[in-house]
């Protein structure tokens, strides 16, 4: 038997696979395909103070192995989700963990604080890396300072497990990382969608509404896999890595690189039961390669 | 109930070279299947197709567990989908988004042109079982792009136009004489091309008609995960591909 719990700060995950915020809606879903309490957490769709329509369609382009976002942090606010939809999630047996978004360091406590009186909700992750809306997100996230008020006014507000979303459109995201863990962070999970753009070159027009949109897919992943191990290597918080994760070799690399726990997001539109098929991979990769715990791949790169 | 399952291809039906009906075979079958349900298909063996794509169920057969796609190769997705070897593997997340309503009481009118005439078997057949008479309004440039024109018969009547008058009545499937005169239908069924829907959705309003359309959305999951298929309605956007495709043309705004 391989012991697959791993701990992210106080908070402990029964597996290291978790659903990326964004791509999974809120669970349910995904009901039909697999048996939800599988994962070791859902991190839920973006939430914020407000009610958010979202950007314009279209607002998705396929790209070569990967894709373009725009959605814009669509969502009903944090209010619906914890009188509305949490009621209806919360009898699942895994983490389900908020993904919180702001555009000012204001709104952040808020809806912060409104999770924290959530029983049943042990952690949340402060998006600090959203490049599909115009007034915040990102910009907290590719700035040092901004990084660390933010975090450091979240974590005034948040007493559970506080995970800080990395954005990758940065010149040098160790020190980012190393900001967030200085100002409380319990983990950082990384990374966020590449900034990128996409043209119809017939009608000459943008693909995307925005023009720019958010990359994911195994296009970016040699680069995300090459940002969790510089993290690695920068902090001694737990980090959650993800960033086109397609199967359980991808993610037993973002493990070996030194990720203590791993999200799969558009992977899960291609196959929706792929969640499932990573926990089962990693299992048997550790059984067949003489791991007693999930935990002891972390880092465990021969360099 | 929403399944992902794998089938292989049992045959084709080739209208012309770039239209053609895909039949897939599977060891089961999930049969509750609605008119205006789609599939995501994932396309094999075609590099640079990274996401699954919807296609509506054209029909299915519960006792062989058969489900067949029209399908308009536009793009290396739906060309390749025309390209496969008998036999060969084709997954599916099957069936997705919700159907039209077939009326009870009264007549139907059905307007279709380009890909958008796939759900209307199914309606067709319906509609059929509620004993409505249905008229079936198909457009296309040419008569080369008209197609299921018979299959249509077996459950009413059904009217042509192309652009070049080639087949039916030459003009746009709004130019059609069934707009002239006595108009009397109690709904109106339409998918196709944007513009198209949209003109029949002011016929409809100016009318009184209640209208149904189906969108066609580009889609990223289909399952409602990643809204990035949304459409603006009166009540703000809404996810095509699980609180459509099928939308009452007052809720679009139309
Ligand atoms: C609910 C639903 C039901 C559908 N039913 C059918 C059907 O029964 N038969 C059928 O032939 N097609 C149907 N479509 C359209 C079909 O999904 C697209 O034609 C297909 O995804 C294009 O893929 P491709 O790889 O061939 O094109 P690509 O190579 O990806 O693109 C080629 C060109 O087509 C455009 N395009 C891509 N996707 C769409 C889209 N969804 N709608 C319009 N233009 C698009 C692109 O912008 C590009 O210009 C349906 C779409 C939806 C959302
Ligand atoms: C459609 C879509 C919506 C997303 N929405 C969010 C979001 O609301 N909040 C967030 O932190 N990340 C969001 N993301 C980013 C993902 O959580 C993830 O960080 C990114 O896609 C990289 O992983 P992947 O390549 O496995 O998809 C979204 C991604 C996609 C594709
Ligand atoms: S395509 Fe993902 S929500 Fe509709």
């Amino acid at each position: 038997m391989v012991d697959l719990k791993v701990q992210m700060g106080p908070l402990q995950l029964k597996n290291p696979v978790c659903t990326a915020s964004g791509t999974f809606g809120f669970g349910s879903e995904f009901e039909d395909f697999f048996d939800l309490n599988r994962l070791g957490g859902i991190f839920v769709k973006g939430l914020t103070l407000k009610h958010r329509e979202g950007n314009d369609y279209p607002r998705m382009a396929e790209t070569a192995s990967g894709m373009l976002n725009a959605v814009g942090l669509q969502n009903k606010g944090v209010d619906y989700f914890i009188n509305s939809i949490y009621p209806e999630i919360r009898h699942y047996n895994t983490e389900i963990i908020p993904n919180v978004n702001g555009s000012t360091v204001e709104d952040y406590i808020a809806v912060t604080e409104k999770l924290n009186e959530v029983e049943g909700i042990n952690a949340i992750e402060l998006n600090i890396s959203c490049p599909n809306v115009k007034e915040g997100g990102m910009a907290f996230g590719v700035s040092c300072p901004s990084a660390i008020a933010v975090t450091e006014a979240v974590r005034k507000a948040y007493d559970k497990t506080l995970i800080v979303k990395l954005s990758p459109n940065v010149t040098d995201i160790t020190e980012i990382a190393k900001g967030v863990e200085g100002a409380g962070a319990d983990a950082v999970s990384l990374v966020n969608t590449f900034l990128g753009m996409a043209i119809d070159a017939q009608s000459r027009k943008p693909l995307l509404s925005t023009i720019t949109g958010g990359l994911s897919g195994p296009a970016i992943k040699p680069i995300a896999l090459r940002m969790v191990w510089q993290v690695y290597q920068a902090v001694k918080i737990p980090i959650s890595g993800m960033g086109g994760i397609m199967n359980a070799t991808d993610a037993i690399e973002f493990m070996l690189a030194g990720a203590t726990s791993i999200q799969v997001g558009t992977a899960n539109f291609i196959d929706p039961q792929v969640s499932v098929k990573i926990i089962e991979g990693i299992e048997d990769y550790c059984e067949n390669n003489g791991f007693n715990k999930a935990s002891n791949l972390v880092g465990a790169i021969q360099a | 109930m929403k399944h992902i399952q794998d089938f292989k291809v049992k045959g084709y039906r080739r209208l012309n070279p770039e239209n053609y009906i895909l039949t897939l075979q599977g060891e089961s079958l999930e049969t509750a299947i609605y008119p205006g349900n789609f599939a995501e298909i994932a396309v094999p063996g075609a590099p640079g197709i990274f996401l699954r794509r919807p296609i509506s169920i054209l029909d299915f057969n519960p006792v062989q567990n058969t489900i067949g796609f029209y399908i308009k190769a536009i793009g290396k997705g739906t060309r390749q989908l025309g390209r496969l070897a008998e036999g060969e593997t084709v997954n599916l997340v099957y069936p997705l988004g919700n159907s039209f309503s077939a009326i009870e009481n009264g007549k139907a009118l059905i307007v279709g042109g380009g890909s958008g005439i796939a759900p209307f078997i199914q309606l067709g057949r319906a509609l059929q079982h509620n004993n409505i008479q249905t008229t079936f309004l198909i457009g296309g440039r040419t008569k080369n792009d008209v197609f299921l024109t018979d299959e249509f018969r077996e459950s009413g009547e059904v009217l042509v136009t192309t652009e070049d008058g080639s087949l039916g009545e030459k003009g746009m499937v709004t130019d059609h004489s069934v707009f002239k005169g006595e108009f009397n239908f109690d709904k109106i069924y339409t998918c196709g091309p944007d513009p198209m829907m949209k003109a029949i959705a002011s016929i409809a309003t100016e009318n009184n008609i209640d209208c149904e359309a189906s969108l066609e959305n580009m889609m990223a999951c289909g399952i409602g995960a990643c809204l990035c298929c949304v459409t603006p309605t009166v009540n703000g956007n809404k996810v095509v591909c699980t609180e459509g495709p099928v939308f009452n043309t007052k809720v679009l705004g139309w």
